[in-house]
């Protein structure tokens, strides 16, 4: 019988057989897992809600034979007990797990920075220092980044001048004059400022922003997530903006 | 693979919930060595619920008529309406004799990652039912796990302008859990101690 254990974040669950359930943990270690969890939606589980998703939990599972089955659950951090009590920050936080569980598409293939990075960007959402938009956003630049896709924002993606003008998804991000391919937006200033100060985490600049340029960010944010990632984030649709 | 029309079987079986290709199997041969007249009688019970039930206009539970057995019961009281989210949750409520008032189907809960929302559920026809003023309280009864409880919580801050009284079911139900597999005694326990939801 062979056992290992890792911490991870439980991404999502789905319902399998009677009562027990298939859950897609991003582990440190060993990458996304997708394990059985038996009896876990009797009532009388002893894992009780430690593998619910956006639970930062300590694991010990069982390699088997198409899945693995986790034998052990403790709680390390429980992030989702703050996050339902606050809607956009919960539709927000589901965004951030869908997000993880697409862009780290191999099953066992270590993930540390996106771990981490996921981590790191629930207890910022779970704190409430900052507008859950904007947490969320910051995640997308980020994760985007870490899986190879960052978007040029300071020098044209085609060309690298440094003068830049229009915001171009095809392109790969900001392009200049000369590059800009036809019906690409032309966001303001502002809005392109706040998107460098999010990937890089300069909060006070991104905290200091306006509401508009926030709006503007988020849709062209939001737009370049769903041209990278196939089909979409679907739990963007519920996010709200307080 | 087998032959045309058993694998058919198979296959429509495996669309069904918790059946795996294993179970949709052995479901099939189970079929085709049972009795010829137990087959036809499940055959006619499939068809006669997609042909007779439908879904109670009021509350969204199955219902044979127009409104269901509940609703039409005169003795049930008007002022609290709990709301559960799926028709299975009215059986293991009424399970516990504890409830005397009527329900309210959402036909799940929210789970932004499913694609599922607010308007995905049956939040506004909650809401027409409140809108008179006739209900007083209202018992949150979602599954006791994170989607459960998120969408209680919308619930709540989304009725709290109306003045009505929300509840959410005593803890006792642990937590992670689907309401259906809780026993009658926790459940019935649960129902007497509910707590009023502050949001
Ligand atoms: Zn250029
Ligand atoms: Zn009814």
């Amino acid at each position: 019988m062979s056992l290992y254990r890792d911490e991870g974040v439980v991404l999502r669950t789905q319902k399998l057989g009677e009562a027990d359930r298939i859950v897609t943990i991003l582990t440190k270690r060993t990458g996304k897992v997708r394990a059985v969890a038996k009896g876990v939606r009797r009532t009388t589980s002893r894992f009780g809600a430690r593998l619910e998703p956006f639970t930062h939990v300590d694991l010990q599972l069982h390699v088997g034979r198409s899945l693995d089955v986790v034998t052990q659950a403790e709680t390390l951090r429980p992030y989702g007990e703050a996050l339902i009590a606050d809607y956009p920050r919960y539709t927000s936080g589901s965004a951030m797990l869908e997000t993880a569980d697409r862009l780290t598409v191999g099953e066992k293939e270590p993930a540390l920075r996106q771990f981490l990075l996921l981590i790191g960007g629930l207890r910022t959402l779970v704190e409430g220092n900052h507008e859950a938009r904007l947490v969320l956003d910051a995640y997308f630049l980020r994760s985007l980044a870490v899986a190879g896709y960052a978007p040029a924002l300071e020098s044209c993606a085609r060309c690298s001048a440094q003068s830049v003008r229009a915001f171009a998804i095809v392109a790969g991000g900001v392009v200049c004059g000369a590059c800009r391919p036809a019906g690409a937006a032309v966001p303001a200033a502002e809005t392109l400022a706040l998107m460098v100060a999010l990937l890089r985490g300069d909060w006070p600049s991104a905290d200091a922003s306006e509401s508009r340029h926030r709006t503007e960010c988020s849709g062209l944010v939001a737009a370049y997530l769903q041209w990278h990632i196939e089909h979409g984030i679907r739990s963007l649709r519920h996010v709200e903006r307080v | 693979m087998y032959e045309g029309v058993v694998q058919n079987l198979i296959d429509e079986l495996g669309l069904l919930p918790g059946v795996g290709p294993k179970s949709a199997q052995r479901i099939a041969f189970h079929l085709l060595s049972a009795d010829p007249t137990d087959v036809k009688r499940l055959a006619h019970a499939l068809l006669e619920v997609k042909e007779k039930v439908r879904f109670c206009r009021v509350c969204g539970n199955v219902a044979a008529e127009d409104d269901c057995r509940i609703c039409r019961d005169a003795r049930r009281d008007l002022h609290v309406i709990c709301v559960v989210e799926e028709s299975k949750d009215v059986v293991a409520i009424e399970r516990t004799r504890e409830f005397r008032g009527r329900y309210h189907v959402l036909g799940g809960a929210i789970s932004p990652i499913d694609g599922i929302g607010p308007d995905d559920l049956r939040i506004r026809e909650l809401m027409t039912r409140l809108a008179d003023g006739q209900v007083t309280e209202l018992i949150l009864a979602t599954d006791p796990n994170l989607e459960g409880e998120a969408t209680a919580t919308y619930l709540a801050r989304l009725v709290k302008p109306m003045g009505v009284k929300v509840t959410r079911l005593a803890s006792g139900l642990p937590v992670g859990g689907d309401l259906e597999y809780a026993d009658e005694v926790t459940l019935g326990r649960a129902f007497e101690g509910r707590r009023l939801l502050d949001v």
